[in-house]
């Protein structure tokens, strides 16, 4: 069912969605989370969509919002509501004229589903400067940006660090959990102490300099980045006393583990898709620790690493003479 | 096995899974219809979503000439048409590529000595560490043969640091003698840590969810005793005959197939106690503390009724009758539904009856717990005010259409006090998603993993026995068994079971 509001108002959009689940008998679905996603014209149809996906495991009102012409004078609001035909949640796409863009917040709030949790999440490029001091970000107990879809991608992952609240994160991160989840399986096995470690990766990559810190502050050993042509991270090696650990995947696709001692073993590694990144970040609400901590170091390496190099031409350190 | 403590693990890094070890899976049995159907498509979910390790490898025995290409081709097609996550050819590969297959008779102790020797080279080639574990998808009878080879072939004796687990599927013999019996010829071979025993209701997500919406809520369990609870009906009812199950089925009967481990297991998760933790541990233990305390009336004549189908419609189709099947005796006397009346003798439970029901070739498919409630003790409304008003329940759906119904009283809209029953329907999860598992997914990784919580252990094995093998020999001395019509609802004389207690039971 779609629905057409044009030129509209919150409580018309609350009625016709009330209407549209009775005439449909009531959706036996018990929606468990408001997402609400900020975009742009350009960006909704893949967001919608990824969306869509992720609400066949977590049925959810999607409310997308999207400004327009917010330079216009005159503010104007209009809906549309998509129910029952793709997925088993409910879809409001609210577009935003005017002046009325800068508070989407007032739309969204009594939209918002009761008793449940609110996500927000910024597709695309357009990171908020704070997440957690956003409007339509203060709404939600889970903010999910992606660093690797702004311009300054390193900057913006570093700045979304540095202003980190409890429920913030990143797709970067998100896009990590199955090479983590694979180095972790690697580690429980035996293995003598790991002194350092390798991250390869296309350079500009928010992603491997996650995985960087993360192994880093995990194994309290230094922890470099290379660079390779990508795609993506193609490699991770954790060098030991009895020689090096490795993970390559130098196609996107297929991961080799090289273990000293041991035949080689290949295993498919993917990388995933948007829709399965959403679903992943809607199974677990709570706040992710360990990602603030990678997100810190890195951006603590950061700065230490602009710090040197900034100061490094005009007086040279110790080590450098 | 696992070092004391990886560093990359956090308990508070709750997006990484759980991930098996290097390993082995030896399957017995690779041409029957639980591998086809269930087993290879797990498999190659399990790969699909990054939960196998790199290396894993998959070794089929059977008693064909196969080469490793024919059992490839056998594992492409079953996951091509029954696996759960979409194809991935980067994924297939991979797994096929440890895909391997050792022809052989389960007598020929020379196909065990190829199986040792397949083993081992897995081990060098793909890095899987001496760890294996045998899934025994066999009838029963070949137990003790594959066992005993097994042993002889040393591959019941595990190295140091590495693991050897078998994993063997109900039933778990035919009463408790014959369960006694085989447990013993497992156990000859393998220490009760290493088997797996498994029923797969357990790995059900829904089945899971009993212990959750029981102990992580507070507003169902003070009410979940005999001062509200007026009693609890179980069934698992299925549209189907017994297809080409005939030279199991006859002789073992519903009870068997069914009560004794998959309804026995829902009634022990919904009346245990809570246990101090969820380990493996502490959950049987409580299972088994409520098994124990499962009563069986005295007169079993008025506490259990049981029926075969007979021809007519189920569904729109016609429909041959039990006794017409082929390769069952004109004069069998194996029941196709079971139905029995069970009592707890704890504090939490006295007075409240279980009543459990089983069929096949009933209404409809489905497996659920439904707790009935009293009514209210006092309903300040007239007496036709409240005349559509039923009891309050709980009913929690296991298959199909996994959820959760409450039913409970609510006004009719309009100008007169008029209050008729409700359902609020819960159904999240499972036919939805690809992130939760199908159950063989769940056991399997489980099994790999080696976490056993969710499978029944010897001692519960032997408790269900004990309960039902008297309600067994009592329809064994019974000269006659009731027809029941095909499409319907079971025997009269279970209607009569639950009308002589003034109930009925749930609609299916």
């Amino acid at each position: 069912m779609n629905i057409d509001l044009a030129d509209t108002t919150t409580r018309r959009i609350q009625d016709a969605l009330t209407q549209a689940r009775h005439l449909m008998g009531g959706p036996a679905v018990g929606m468990v989370l408001t997402l609400i996603i900020v975009t742009d014209e350009s960006a909704q149809y893949d967001a919608v969509r990824a969306a869509t996906e992720a609400s066949r495991e977590h049925p959810c009102r999607v409310l997308t919002v999207i400004s327009r012409d917010a330079r216009g004078s005159s503010s104007r609001l209009d809906a549309e509501i998509r129910m029952g035909e793709t997925g088993p949640g409910e879809t409001v796409l609210l577009r935003m004229y005017g002046p009325l863009a800068e508070h989407a917040d007032s739309v969204v709030t009594p939209l918002l589903m009761p008793d449940t949790p609110v996500v927000t999440w910024w597709p695309g490029g357009r990171v908020p400067e704070t997440p957690s001091r956003d409007p339509l970000g203060r709404l939600a107990q889970r903010r999910v940006t992606d660093s690797y879809a702004a311009r300054d991608r390193l900057g913006t992952l570093a700045r979304l660090a540095e202003r980190y609240a409890p429920g913030d994160t990143d797709f970067a991160w998100t896009r990590l959990t199955s090479w983590r989840s694979l180095l972790a399986a690697a580690l429980d096995q035996d293995h003598a102490e790991i002194t350092a470690g390798e991250v390869a990766a296309e350079p500009d990559s928010p992603s491997a300099e996650l995985l960087a810190a993360w192994l880093s502050v995990r194994l309290g050993v230094p922890v470099s980045r290379g660079t390779s042509d990508g795609p993506g991270i193609t490699g991770v090696r954790l060098v030991t006393g009895r020689g090096d650990i490795e993970i390559c995947r130098p196609d996107g696709r297929v991961a080799t583990l090289r273990r000293p001692g041991q035949p080689d073993r290949q295993v498919a590694l993917l990388r995933r898709p948007m829709p399965e990144l959403l679903a992943e970040e809607l199974r677990r609400l709570d706040p992710d620790e360990v990602y603030r901590e990678a997100a810190m170091r890195f951006a603590k390496d950061l700065a230490a690493g602009k710090g040197r190099a900034e100061s490094a031409p005009a007086a040279p350190g110790p080590e450098a003479t | 096995m696992t070092i004391a403590h990886n560093p990359l693990r956090d308990p508070r890094d709750k997006r990484l899974p759980r991930v098996a070890g290097p390993c082995v899976l030896v399957l017995f049995g690779v041409t029957g219809d639980l591998s086809r159907k269930k087993l290879l498509p797990a498999i190659y979910d399990l790969a699909n979503r990054g939960l196998l390790p790199p290396g894993f490898s998959l070794v089929g025995f059977a008693r064909r000439a196969w080469e490793h290409e024919d059992f490839r081709q056998i594992a492409y097609d079953s996951v091509k048409q029954y696996a759960r996550t979409p194809f991935r050819e980067d994924v297939w590969r991979h797994l096929a590529e440890g895909i391997h297959f050792v022809p052989g008779e389960f007598s020929d102790p020379g196909a065990f000595e190829a199986l040792a020797m397949a083993l081992k080279e897995l081990d060098q080639t793909r890095g899987t560490g001496g760890n294996y574990a045998f899934y025994l998808s066999i009838p029963p009878k070949f137990f003790p043969q594959v066992v005993e080879q097994l042993r002889s072939a040393g591959l019941a004796e595990r190295s140091a640091g590495s693991w050897r687990r078998v994993v063997i599927e109900k039933p778990f013999g035919h009463d408790l003698a014959s369960a006694i019996e085989l447990n013993d010829t497992v156990h000859r071979v393998f220490p009760e840590e290493s088997i797996f025993r498994i029923d797969h209701y357990l790995g059900k997500e829904t089945v899971q969810n009993i212990l959750a919406l029981r102990f992580a809520n507070e507003m169902f369990e003070p009410i979940w005793n005999r001062s509200y609870v007026d009693h609890v009906q179980i069934t698992m009812a299925e549209d189907i005959g017994i297809g080409g199950r005939a030279g199991y089925y006859d002789g073992i009967g519903a009870a068997r197939d069914v009560i004794q481990n998959h309804l026995l297991q829902l009634l022990a998760l919904t009346a245990m106690e809570p246990p101090t933790s969820f380990s493996a541990e502490a959950v049987r233990a409580e299972k088994a503390k409520v098994l124990s305390a499962v009563r069986i009336p005295g007169d079993l004549s008025l506490a259990t009724a049981r029926g075969q189908y007979a021809a007519g419609w189920q569904g729109g189709v016609k429909v041959r009758g039990y006794l017409e099947e082929e390769g069952i005796p004109a004069d069998s006397r194996t029941e196709t539904y079971a139905a029995v009346k069970l009592e707890i003798g704890n504090r939490r439970w006295a007075g409240v009856p279980f009543y459990l029901r089983t069929g096949k070739r009933l209404s409809r498919r489905v497996t659920e717990v439904a707790v009935l409630f009293q009514r209210a003790p006092h309903l300040p409304f007239s007496e036709t005010d409240t005349e559509e008003l039923g009891q309050n329940a709980l009913v929690i759906r296991v298959q199909p259409d996994e959820g959760i119904t409450v039913r409970f009283g609510s006004k009719v809209p309009g100008s007169s006090m008029e209050v008729r029953d409700v359902n609020m329907d819960f159904a999240y999860g499972e036919s939805f998603t690809e992130s939760s598992p199908e159950a063989y997914e769940r056991l399997l990784l489980d099994v790999l993993i080696g976490d056993p919580p969710l499978f029944p252990r010897q001692e519960e094995v032997e408790l269900s026995w004990r309960i039902l093998d008297p309600v067994v020999e009592y329809w064994a001395g019974q000269p006659a068994i009731d027809q029941y019509k095909s499409g319907g609802y079971g025997p009269d004389s279970a209607d009569e079971l639950m009308a002589r207690d003034g109930r009925a039971w749930r609609r299916l």
